[in-house]
């Protein structure tokens, strides 16, 4: 008899998602979907909003990464008050949001990796749940959960000296930032006591990418076998190539490596991207226009960004990358458990790229906002931890926002973690009689390893959690799990 | 020179010059009475009540009633305090306050009141008035779903004939502040500038120049509303 299995809700992601698996009568997975079920709506309320307040008031999307939704709408302004895009600010303007952004890389992917995602890899994805936490990593690894608090704290921090608070700053405006860095501030993140500095960081940051590798090393075949398909993937690269979270040209490259979208100016994304709507999820489906929408999804995040670059420009993040690259023979990798080793060499890159910013002098200058000829029409992209994130705004004559556009770093994700739940749901349920815990979690980790953000990614608000139903084949609900 | 009175607030004995505004002859001894539709040596309106006493057993507004001779005035009393707070959250459920993105946040004398009298949520039911935005001038938005009435800019901007550029229009709950737009088209930017500052609240913003003021530099960031005439005595 066919079954339908709910997960509900997705645990240890930010927002809240549910999983339904329908079984046939043969006990296989017929059809596998991840619902997101919020709604919330920020693209209609911020019409008829100053425009100057949409990088305060969008950033409220999200505690997680809202430095990412405060530069993207800031990028997006820039444009529309004439100072145009990257480096059309002035070099503190610039600089202070990279510092913020590079911050925010740390946090998040501190805390995704060691707070959401560590416990699966240090205690076993079907190790009891009650210790399968961030307080059973605690308890049981405490310099490494010790680490992965500080280094979350740090990257907080350079948050707060750069957007004046560490959630929900103010520190962008249309045209630049408000604020330097002070010589005080700068030496509390350059030389603070021990461990809060920025070479305590970089080493912490180097021995967990070391740590992922000798996990990667004793469990090649679990690692390499979860979730692998083939995908096109997507981000910004710095014009020459190399990996830039903050700013650059927008490429895609096909799973072979070749260049699907030839870094191109996002100002016109609409003229390559759109979005699918299905009725049974409130997150769009993206997909490249030219490739349609079967062949036009495609990855964004950690694993794509270190896809489409070519290099990576600070020393101890290239060296890994290069190691990285090997496994594959330098041509994209799809593994979807590898997301969290690019994760990891993201975050020794973004702590290489905070100290090479605390010790640049223009971080001190006063020359803080440059403003032109204004337009009435704005794009910023901007790569969030999650990946690429699209802000887009039109203003009437009178300041007011018209329209609205976001696409989400977790939306862009949308079919890759569709493929990769019925990838896992497949090789982990197919054919068996019963439905375990274990076989849940591996569909939750699944979806973790993009570190999604549901709430984002639906401008949503709700309950946090993730919710597996498993129905039959006449749609009868036979199992229902909620953790 | 002003014939001085002597009056008490709260048990203490203090002295003033006779016919001033109690709240100013309170502030002048260090003695913080709240206000919000108060601005010194301007025509008190007494709208917002925030300033609330009790002047020999009888609630007054302090912003409009002048001092005299041997009053006694009680200020900081729980009953007082409480009223206060009463009346902060009754101006909170009566606009649209969402402060997280409200430029004025942390110049905001509303808020500021807010924490002073540590108000969790309020006690009154959301009106869920919905005014429309004026964004037709050149200098200011006029948020009118922030306004409290307070009638600062009503009675304080005005342009070299003494035209007001603000005025209230409607009647009861459809009650709004709104601007003459003509006016309005020829603000300069320093009366914009003023404009937004003599508003207690975020309903009167410059245009194109929101959040400039970092977050550690604002109003009250670093001292609580009150506390600079409080520290004058201590």
């Amino acid at each position: 008899m066919a079954q339908k299995v709910t997960i509900e809700p997705v645990t240890r992601v930010e927002g809240h998602g549910k999983v339904t698996i329908h079984l046939d009568d043969n006990m296989n997975v017929a059809q596998t979907r991840l619902h997101i079920v919020e709604f919330r709506g920020f693209e209609r309320f911020v019409q008829g909003r100053p425009y100057w307040e949409a990088p305060v008031l969008v950033q409220r999307l999200c505690g997680i990464c809202p430095v990412s939704h405060h530069l993207a709408a800031a990028k997006a302004l820039d444009v529309i008050v004439g100072a145009g895009t990257g480096h059309g600010l002035t070099p503190t303007g610039e600089k202070m949001r990279r510092l913020m952004h590079y911050g925010q890389m740390f946090q998040s992917h501190a805390l995704h990796f060691f707070h959401l995602s560590s416990p699966d890899f240090l205690l076993g994805y079907d190790a009891d749940p009650a210790i399968r936490n961030v307080i059973g990593v605690a308890i049981n690894f405490p310099e490494l959960a010790t680490q992965g608090v500080l280094m979350r704290k740090y990257g907080q921090e350079v948050i707060h000296y750069t957007a004046g608070k560490k959630i929900h700053g103010t520190g962008a405006i249309p045209g630049g930032i408000n604020k330097n860095l002070t010589i005080e501030e700068r030496d509390i993140l350059l030389k603070g006591a021990d461990p809060l500095n920025v070479d305590k960081m970089i080493e912490w940051a180097d021995s967990a990418v070391q740590f992922f590798k000798d996990y990667y090393m004793k469990n090649r075949e679990f690692v390499d076998n979860f979730a692998y398909f083939p995908s096109n993937h997507l981000s910004l690269v710095r014009k020459d190539g190399a990996l830039d979270l903050y700013h650059g040209v927008l490429r895609a490259v096909d799973t072979d490596g070749n260049k699907i979208l030839n870094d191109v100016d996002y100002q016109e994304y609409y003229k390559y991207i759109e979005e699918e709507v299905k009725s049974w999820s409130y997150m769009k489906f993206p997909y490249l226009k030219h490739l349609g929408k079967e062949k036009g999804w495609y990855r964004v995040g950690p694993l794509a960004r270190l896809n489409t670059a070519d290099f990576i420009p600070t020393p101890l993040a290239q060296r890994e990358f290069e190691i990285y690259k090997a496994h594959t023979n330098g041509k994209p990798n799809n593994y979807c458990l590898h997301t969290h080793w690019a994760r990891l060499i993201e975050l020794l890159h973004s702590a290489e790229v905070i100290k090479e910013l605390l010790l640049d002098p223009d971080l001190q200058k006063n020359d803080l906002v440059v403003k032109g000829t204004k337009g009435n029409e704005g794009v910023g992209l901007i790569e969030a931890p999650r990946g690429t994130l699209f802000h887009h705004y039109k203003i009437n004559e009178d300041d007011q926002i018209t329209m609205a556009n976001l696409i989400v770093s977790t939306t862009n994700n949308n079919e890759p973690m569709n493929k990769s739940v019925n990838f896992v749901a497949k090789h982990m349920m197919n054919g068996q009689k019963e439905i375990t815990e274990p076989m849940k979690n591996a569909v939750e980790i699944a979806i973790r390893a993009y570190d999604p953000c549901l709430s984002c990614a639906t401008h949503a608000l709700g309950k946090m959690p993730l919710d597996i139903k498993l129905y039959g084949p006449n749609g009868e609900k036979l199992d229902h799990y909620r953790s | 020179m002003s014939e001085k009175v002597k009056f008490t607030i709260d048990g203490k004995e203090y002295e003033g010059a006779k016919g001033q505004l109690l709240v100013d002859a309170a502030a002048e001894n260090g003695v913080y009475i709240p206000v919000l539709c108060h601005w010194k040596d301007v025509i008190p309106a007494g709208s917002c009540r925030i300033c609330t006493v009790k002047v020999n057993g009888r609630f007054v507004a302090a912003c409009t009633t002048p001092v005299e001779d041997a009053c006694v005035v009680e200020n900081n009393t729980p009953e007082l305090q409480d009223i206060r707070k009463a009346i902060v959250e009754m101006l909170f459920v009566e606009g649209n306050h969402f402060c997280p993105a409200c430029e004025k946040s942390g110049d905001c004398d509303l808020q500021a009141l807010g924490y002073r009298y540590q108000m969790m949520v309020p006690r009154f039911p959301y009106a869920f008035e919905r005014r429309e935005l004026d964004a037709t001038s050149p200098k200011i938005f006029l948020e009118k779903n922030r306004c409290i009435f307070c009638k600062r800019c009503v009675r304080m901007i005005k342009n070299d004939k003494g035209q007001s550029y603000f005025a209230f229009k409607g009647r009861g709950k459809h009650l709004e502040i709104s601007m003459d737009k003509k006016l309005a088209a020829t603000m300069s930017d320093e009366l914009a500038e003023k404009a937004m500052k003599v508003c207690p609240v975020g309903a009167i913003l410059r245009k194109e120049v929101g959040f400039s003021t970092p977050i550690g530099q604002r109003k009250y960031d670093n001292v609580p509303i009150g506390s600079d005439i409080e520290k004058l005595h201590k």
